[in-house]
C-alpha cells in the first residue's frame, strides 16, 4: 500500500511548494555569506588602507576570467531550463554539461590563482604573512576563508548539476516535472551572486 | 487499534522508526532523545550543585569548568533549542492544519538523524583530543582558541545541529504556507502553529550566523586566521556579537513555542476562549521580530561603544512589551472562566508565573547601571534558569501532560502528577532564586569556589536541586508507567476544539480519513 | 501566481540579460583601475548591486514570482542590514 510518504514532494506541496522550500534555503545561505560579508565590512573599517595594499597584489586578470566565466554558467544553466520546459530534452544536457565544465574552469583557476600565493608564502599564519601589517594578515585570511567556502559551494554545485544531468537524460526530469532542475538554478544563481560581490571587495577596492 | 505504531511496511522494528518519514513517529522519537538529553544535562547539574556545598572535595577545578560547559551545551543545543518544535510541533502541527504531514517528509527525517549526529559528536568531544572542553557554552575567544581541550569537535557537532535546527525551521515554515486544510486561513490557526512559523523564521534566519561563528572557531584553531586575536589585529569582541546575533534569538526559537503551548491548553482549562486572539498570534512575530535587534545586551561589559550599549538596553525594554501582551492576553483568558486544575492546567500556570519572574529579572539586567553590578554574576544564572526552565521547561511538561493521551492513547494518574509538580515548584524556586540574591551579593558565575560567605546561599539551593530532582522523578515514572500500564484514553478527554481532538488517540498513519473543511477559528467554548 | 509556472523565458531575454552582465563587468573593471579611493569601493558594490538584481530578477525569475517569495528575500535583506548596521554601532562610535 503506498502511503503519502512515498510520493514525490512535488506532488504533495506542489510546484510552488518545492520552490518556496527552495528559496528558504537560499536565504539561509544568504545569511550565512553575509556574516563573512559584515566580517570583511568591519575589517576593512578598521584597516581600510593595509586591505588598500594587498588587494593591489591579487591577480586581476585570473579574477576577471573568473568572473566572465561564472556569469556565462549563469546563462547556460537559464537557458538548459529554457530547453527542458521547451520539449529540447539534448540541448538541456548539453547545456547542463556545459555549466559544469565551466564550473570546473572556474576550480582550476582557483587552484592556480592559490597556488602562486602559497608558494609566495601567503597563507594563514604563514612566517611571511604574518610580518605584514595585521590588516593585510586579515585580508588574507579573509581571502582564503571566503572564496574557500564560495569555491566549496562551486563544488557541491557540480555535484548537484551532475546529478540533475543524469535525471534529464533518464527524463526524470522533464517537460512536466522540472522544479528540481530549476531550484539547482537557482542555486547556482546564489552561488553567481556571491561572486559577483566577491570580486569587487578583493580584486577592485584599491 | 489500527493506529501509526501498527506498522505498514515492510520494514520491522527498529528500521521501521528510524527509517520512518512519518511525522508522527519522528516526533515521538525526538521525544525519547530529548528526555534522555535533558536527564543527562540535569545529573551535571546535580554534581555542579553538589560540588559547590563542597568545593574541592570530589572534583578539582578544570573538572567544574568542564562540567558547567557540557551542562550548557547539552541542556541548550540538544534539549531546549530542538525542544518543543522537534517534539510536539513534529507530531502536531499537521494534524492541527488538516495536513496528512509535513512538507518535506525525507527532510524531516534527515534533521532527526543530523541531531543524533550532532549528539553522537558531543559524546564522541568528550572522549578524544583533550577531551571535554572547559570554555562555556559560549565558546568565547581568545580562550576557546587557545584551550588544549577538543573545542573543534564540540563546536562542529553544534554546527551539526544548528543545521538540523535550520531544516525544520524551513519545513515548518513551508507547511504552514503550503498544506492548510481548506478553510484553514491564517486566522484559523490554532495559536501554538503561529508560534511555530515564527520561530521557523527565527530558525532559518539566525541559525546561519553561528554556524559561521563556530566555524570561525574551527578555522582559527587550525589555521590560526586572526579575525579574533588582538596580536594578529583581530577582535574578540567581534566573536561575541556574531555569537549573540544568533543566540539571543535562539532564546525566542526556546520560549515561542512553549508560549503556543500555553496558549493552547488556557482556553481549553477555562472553557473560554482567548483572549484578543490576533494579538496573541501577532505578538508572536513581535517578539521574533524585536528579538533580532537586542543582542548586545549579553555584552554590555565587554568593551562596546557607549552608543552601542544605550541602544541595545533601549530595545531591549521594547521586546518586553508583546511578552507582556501575551502574559495579559491569557490572564485576561482566565477571568470569568470555569477553570480546571487538571495538571496541564498546572504546568502552565506555572509557567506564567516563573516565566514573569524571569522575564521581570531580565529588565533589572536590561537596565545599563544594574547591569554592569550584575554582569556575570550568579544573578543572571538565576535569570535564565527562571525563562528557560520555568519557561520552556514548564511548558514542556504542561504540553507532555496535555498531549499525553492523544499520542500514546493512554491516560496517567492526576495526583502522581499533582505531587510531582509540588516537588518540582518548591525545589525550583529554592533552588534558583536563592541564586538571585547570590548573585546580587556579589557571587560570580563558573566559579568553582567561592568565600564563606556565599555558603548559606548555595546550600539552599542545591537541597533544592535536590527536591527539584525528586518532584521530575515522579512525575516521569509516573508518565512512564502510564506508557505501559495507563488505562485507555479517549479521543477528547480534556474536550479541546483544535484538530487533533477530532482524531483517535493515538492518530491513525494518514491522520485524517478525510481532509477536513474548516469553517471557524479554534478556541469556540460555550 | 501561475504566472510563475506557465511563464517561460525565451533565449532571447536571457542573452541579453547575460551581455548586460558582461558589460557591467566590464565596467567595475575599468572604474575600479581608476583609483576613486572610497568611491570607488561604493561605485563598485552599486554595480555588483545592479548585476545581482538583474540574476535575480531575470536568470532567478523573481520577476514573475509573487509577493511571498519576494517577502522572503527582503526579510533576509533587512535581517542582514540590521545586523551589520547595529554592529557597526558599536564599531564606529569606539
Amino acid at each position: 500500500m503506498e502511503t503519502i510518504n512515498d510520493k514525490a514532494e512535488e506532488s504533495r506541496v506542489g510546484y510552488k511548494g518545492a520552490k518556496l522550500g527552495m528559496w528558504f534555503f537560499l536565504i539561509t545561505e544568504m545569511l550565512f555569506f553575509g556574516v563573512m560579508f559584515m566580517l570583511y565590512s568591519v575589517n576593512r573599517y578598521k584597516y581600510s588602507q593595509a586591505f588598500h595594499i594587498a588587494a593591489l597584489d591579487e591577480n586581476l586578470v585570473i579574477g576577471s576570467v573568473n568572473t566572465i566565466i561564472l556569469i556565462t554558467s549563469s546563462f547556460t544553466m537559464a537557458l538548459s531550463i529554457t530547453a527542458i520546459r521547451k520539449g529540447n530534452k539534448m540541448l538541456s544536457c548539453w547545456l547542463q554539461l556545459a555549466t559544469i565544465v565551466m564550473a570546473f574552469l572556474f576550480l582550476v583557476n582557483k587552484y592556480f590563482e592559490w597556488s602562486v600565493k602559497i608558494r609566495n608564502g601567503i597563507y594563514p599564519a604563514s612566517p611571511a604573512l604574518l610580518q605584514k601589517e595585521k590588516g593585510e594578515v586579515l585580508f588574507y585570511s579573509l581571502y582564503y576563508v571566503m572564496t574557500g567556502i564560495h569555491g566549496l559551494h562551486v563544488l557541491v554545485g557540480i555535484g548537484v548539476i551532475s546529478t540533475m544531468l543524469v535525471f534529464t537524460l533518464k527524463e526524470k526530469i522533464n517537460t512536466e516535472s522540472f522544479v528540481k532542475l530549476e531550484n539547482t538554478g537557482l542555486y547556482w544563481h546564489f552561488v553567481d551572486i556571491v561572486w559577483i560581490y566577491l570580486f569587487p571587495l578583493f580584486y577592485l577596492v584599491t | 487499534m489500527n493506529s501509526f505504531y501498527t506498522n505498514t511496511v515492510p520494514r520491522q522494528g527498529l528500521a521501521a522508526w528510524m527509517l520512518s518519514t512519518d511525522h508522527k513517529k519522528i516526533g515521538i522519537m525526538y521525544l525519547a532523545a530529548l528526555l534522555l538529553f535533558f536527564s543527562t544535562g540535569t545529573f551535571i547539574g546535580v554534581l555542579m550543585r553538589l560540588n559547590l556545598i563542597s568545593p574541592g572535595t570530589f572534583m578539582g577545578a578544570q573538572t567544574y569548568d568542564r562540567l558547567f560547559t557540557i551542562h550548557g551545551i547539552i541542556q541548550i543545543f540538544l534539549f531546549i533549542i530542538p525542544g518543543i518544535p522537534v517534539s510536539f510541533g513534529n507530531f502536531f502541527l499537521p494534524i492541527m492544519i488538516g495536513a496528512r504531514d509535513v512538507a518535506f517528509p525525507r527532510i524531516n527525517r534527515l534533521s532527526w538523524w543530523l541531531y543524533l549526529a550532532g549528539a553522537g559528536l558531543v559524546l564522541a568531544s568528550l572522549f578524544f583530543g583533550g577531551g571535554a572542553l572547559d570554555t562555556g557554552w559560549t565558546f568565547y575567544a581568545p580562550y576557546s582558541i587557545k584551550t588544549r581541550t577538543n573545542v573543534s569537535l564540540a563546536v562542529f557537532a553544534v554546527f551539526i545541529l544548528g543545521f538540523s535546527s535550520i531544516l525544520t525551521g524551513i519545513n515548518f515554515v513551508t507547511t504552514i504556507h503550503r498544506l492548510r486544510a481548506p478553510g484553514m486561513k491564517w486566522h484559523r490557526m490554532p495559536l501554538f502553529v503561529w508560534t511555530l512559523y515564527a520561530t521557523g523564521w527565527v530558525q532559518i534566519l539566525a541559525t546561519p550566523v553561528i554556524a559561521i561563528s563556530l566555524l570561525m572557531i574551527i578555522l582559527e584553531r587550525f589555521f590560526g586566521l586572526g579575525f579574533f586575536d588582538a596580536s594578529k589585529g583581530g577582535d574578540p569582541v567581534l566573536f561575541e556579537h556574531m555569537f549573540w546575533i544568533y543566540s539571543h534569538p535562539a532564546v525566542y526559537i526556546m520560549v515561542l513555542p512553549a508560549m503556543g503551548i500555553i496558549s493552547e491548553i488556557i482556553p481549553v482549562f477555562a472553557r473560554k476562549t482567548i483572549f484578543g486572539y490576533k494579538a496573541v498570534a501577532y505578538s508572536a512575530l513581535a517578539i521574533a521580530g524585536v528579538g533580532y535587534l537586542v543582542w548586545g545586551h549579553h555584552m554590555f561589559t565587554s568593551g562596546m561603544s557607549d552608543t552601542a550599549r544605550v541602544v541595545f538596553s533601549f530595545i531591549t525594554f521594547l521586546v518586553a512589551v508583546p511578552s507582556g501582551i501575551k502574559v495579559l492576553n491569557w490572564v485576561a483568558t482566565l477571568y470569568k472562566g470555569s477553570i480546571k486544575l487538571d495538571p496541564p492546567m498546572i504546568f502552565a500556570l506555572t509557567f506564567i508565573f516563573l516565566f514573569s519572574i524571569g522575564g521581570l529579572t531580565g529588565l533589572v539586567i536590561g537596565a545599563l547601571a544594574t547591569n554592569l553590578h550584575l554582569h556575570g554574576t550568579y544573578f543572571i544564572v538565576g535569570h535564565f534558569h527562571y525563562v528557560m526552565f520555568g519557561g520552556m521547561g514548564m511548558s514542556f511538561l504542561a504540553a507532555l501532560h496535555y498531549w499525553f493521551p492523544k499520542m500514546f492513547g493512554r491516560m496517567y494518574g492526576e495526583r502522581q502528577a499533582k505531587i510531582g509538580w509540588l516537588f518540582l515548584f518548591i525545589g525550583f524556586n529554592l533552588l534558583y532564586f536563592s541564586m538571585f540574591v547570590l548573585g546580587f551579593n556579589g557571587m560570580p558565575r563558573r566559579y568553582f569556589d567561592y568565600p564563606p560567605e556565599y555558603f548559606t546561599g548555595h546550600l539552599v539551593s542545591t537541597i533544592g536541586s535536590w527536591v527539584l530532582v525528586t518532584g521530575l522523578a515522579i512525575i516521569f515514572r509516573n508518565l512512564i508507567i502510564a506508557i505501559f500500564k495507563g488505562p485507555q484514553a479517549p479521543a477528547n478527554p480534556w474536550g479541546g476544539k483544535t484538530l487533533e481532538w477530532q482524531v483517535p488517540s493515538p492518530p491513525p498513519h494518514e491522520n485524517f480519513g478525510e481532509i477536513p473543511v474548516i469553517t471557524s477559528g479554534p478556541y469556540s467554548f460555550e | 501566481m501561475d504566472d510563475a509556472r506557465t511563464h517561460i523565458t525565451d533565449y532571447k531575454t536571457y542573452a541579453f540579460i547575460w551581455a548586460c552582465l558582461l558589460a557591467l563587468t566590464a565596467l567595475t573593471i575599468t572604474v575600479g583601475a581608476m583609483h576613486l579611493s572610497r568611491y570607488s569601493v561604493l561605485i563598485c558594490l552599486a554595480i555588483a548591486s545592479c548585476k545581482a538584481l538583474l540574476v535575480l530578477t531575470y536568470f532567478m525569475h523573481l520577476r514573475y514570482e509573487g509577493a511571498l517569495i519576494k517577502g522572503v528575500i527582503i526579510m533576509a535583506i533587512l535581517t542582514l542590514t540590521v545586523m551589520i548596521g547595529l554592529t557597526f554601532v558599536d564599531v564606529w562610535y569606539r
